[in-house]
């Protein structure tokens, strides 16, 4: 079980939750894409109060050469945390959480990025959270998404992040920090949002069939949201069009 | 929404999006099948020229061909070859068999040292892209003066398109000599005024990230180019 909170009140008398959203209703998503010069491609995201910042450099030559594959690229995925990110200041540096979401990451991007076009070499992902309040590694895999395709990355789809939960035995759409820590279930997934594959799927705490279901068309519903204002995104950063 | 050369709206789409039904057509760059529709597999302007369907892309990297023009900075030096960055996923080999110099075995250093730039053909990819250079060749050289600025991929057929004019025109006002290669390098070589003027104009145009406002950026900087003469 998440939290361990169960007396705590997260949703108010007439159904709606603390912050005010209907359970099925998504925190502000804002993305640009194209916001770091030195980069082949970029993107900043701010999800609620979340703020993720990607970095997407290559295709390069893969070092060490013991990590080279001879038929396709290696997708190398750096999800970090800023020290000033969180209320309690973060020790800098790479920790076994960031391991494991950068690992499930590269495994979500490598889902739909074509990397046998690029044998031998590496594409570099670095993710940098800025600013955290819950679903961190949902706002990463959007942002790296809209960075890749900002590098001319080939993909076949682009990856949305986004997270259900479960508060009070009612499923809601994506957690924000105190349903996060005192909630009873997180469901977050990695969405394809043209093809409706999923590439990416934790799950902490207890659902059941029916209440995964709902969990899952939330998460859907959102995906396509999130997918038309990261198009918005890039049309801004090429066609002149509104972000 | 910009326009195409024919004054048609050119349509931009992302990676994932839905270019339409296959119904016959075949599909080139950019682009792939997925059950019965052609979708993209990158940011850019769909292009349907004789029955295929491309993807133009806003970005892109080099990707090595045989023949291709390179400007590459040496990155290390072996006792009878040499690395080089040529701005791609992949390093190109110059064997000292292939260097316009007589080369001694352990010389390799006093004719190219980490750093120079030089002018090189590919002269072989393979499957999993081993990258040959060659230095044999007409004009193929060490580039011992002016600087080499960097110009995104997808620019380069713009600068080439009816006669290289874009490229005269940048020359012609820059006052610099200029050789523009394949792998997303121009060499310029003149005044430091120019070759500033030149930095700032190639910052600006990957900045907007669009080959079709090339024209238009250069036209905004012209103004302060360096050579106003009859250009």
């Amino acid at each position: 079980m998440m939290g361990g909170y169960g007396d705590v009140k997260l949703l108010n008398d007439d159904g709606t939750r603390l912050d005010g959203r209907t359970v099925d209703e998504m925190r502000p998503v804002e993305i640009k894409a194209g916001i770091l010069p030195a980069a082949q491609g970029s993107a900043w995201v701010k999800h609620g109060l979340n703020v993720a910042v990607v970095a997407v450099y290559g295709p390069m030559e893969a070092h060490p050469r013991k990590i080279q594959r001879q038929d396709r690229a290696v997708l190398d995925v750096r999800y970090n945390m800023a020290p000033f990110s969180t209320s309690d200041r973060i020790r800098p540096g790479f920790n076994r959480r960031s391991r494991e979401i950068s690992k499930v990451t590269a495994e979500a991007l490598e889902s739909v990025v074509l990397l046998e076009r690029y044998p031998r070499s590496k594409i570099r992902v670095e993710i940098e959270i800025l600013a955290a309040e819950a679903g961190t590694r949902c706002v990463g895999i959007t942002a790296a998404s809209v960075a890749l395709a900002d590098a001319g990355i080939p993909m076949r789809d682009m990856v949305v992040g986004i997270a259900s939960g479960k508060i009070q035995d009612t499923v809601v759409l994506d957690l924000d920090k105190a349903e996060d820590n005192y909630g009873q279930a997180d469901l977050p997934m990695g969405i394809c949002p043209n093809t409706g594959e999923l590439v990416f799927l934790q799950m902490d705490g207890d659902l059941s069939i029916e209440e995964y279901n709902l969990a899952t068309e939330y998460n859907y519903k959102a995906a396509a949201e999130i997918h038309e204002i990261m198009v918005a995104a890039l049309k801004a950063r090429y066609d002149g069009g509104e972000a | 929404m910009s326009q195409g050369q024919n004054g048609a709206e050119l349509r931009l789409v992302t990676p994932g999006s839905a270019i339409g039904p296959v119904s016959g057509r075949r599909v080139g760059t950019g682009a792939l099948i997925q059950g019965d529709d052609i979708i993209a597999t990158r940011v850019g302007h769909v292009r349907e020229r004789h029955g295929t369907v491309s993807v133009d892309p806003v970005a892109s990297c080099y990707m090595p061909r045989s023949g291709d023009l390179v400007i590459g900075t040496v990155i290390e030096a072996r006792s009878n070859l040499w690395f080089l960055d040529i701005n791609g996923p992949f390093q190109a080999l110059l064997p000292m068999s292939l260097a316009p110099w007589k080369v001694e075995f352990g010389g390799t250093r006093d004719h190219a040292d980490i750093n120079d730039s030089l002018l090189m053909r590919v002269q072989e990819v393979d499957e999993v892209q081993n990258v040959v250079a060659t230095m044999k060749g007409i004009g193929l050289r060490r580039l011992a003066e002016g600087a080499v600025l960097t110009i995104d991929v997808q620019h380069i057929d713009t600068l080439r398109a009816e006669g290289a004019a874009l490229l005269k025109r940048l020359r012609d006002l820059s006052d610099c000599r200029l050789v523009l290669a394949d792998n997303g390098r121009l060499w310029a070589d003149g005044d430091a005024a120019g070759i500033d003027w030149l930095r700032a104009l190639l910052r600006a145009v990957a900045a907007a990230g669009r080959s079709d406002r090339f024209e238009a950026i250069l036209e905004a900087h012209a103004a302060n180019a360096p050579n106003q003469g009859d250009a």
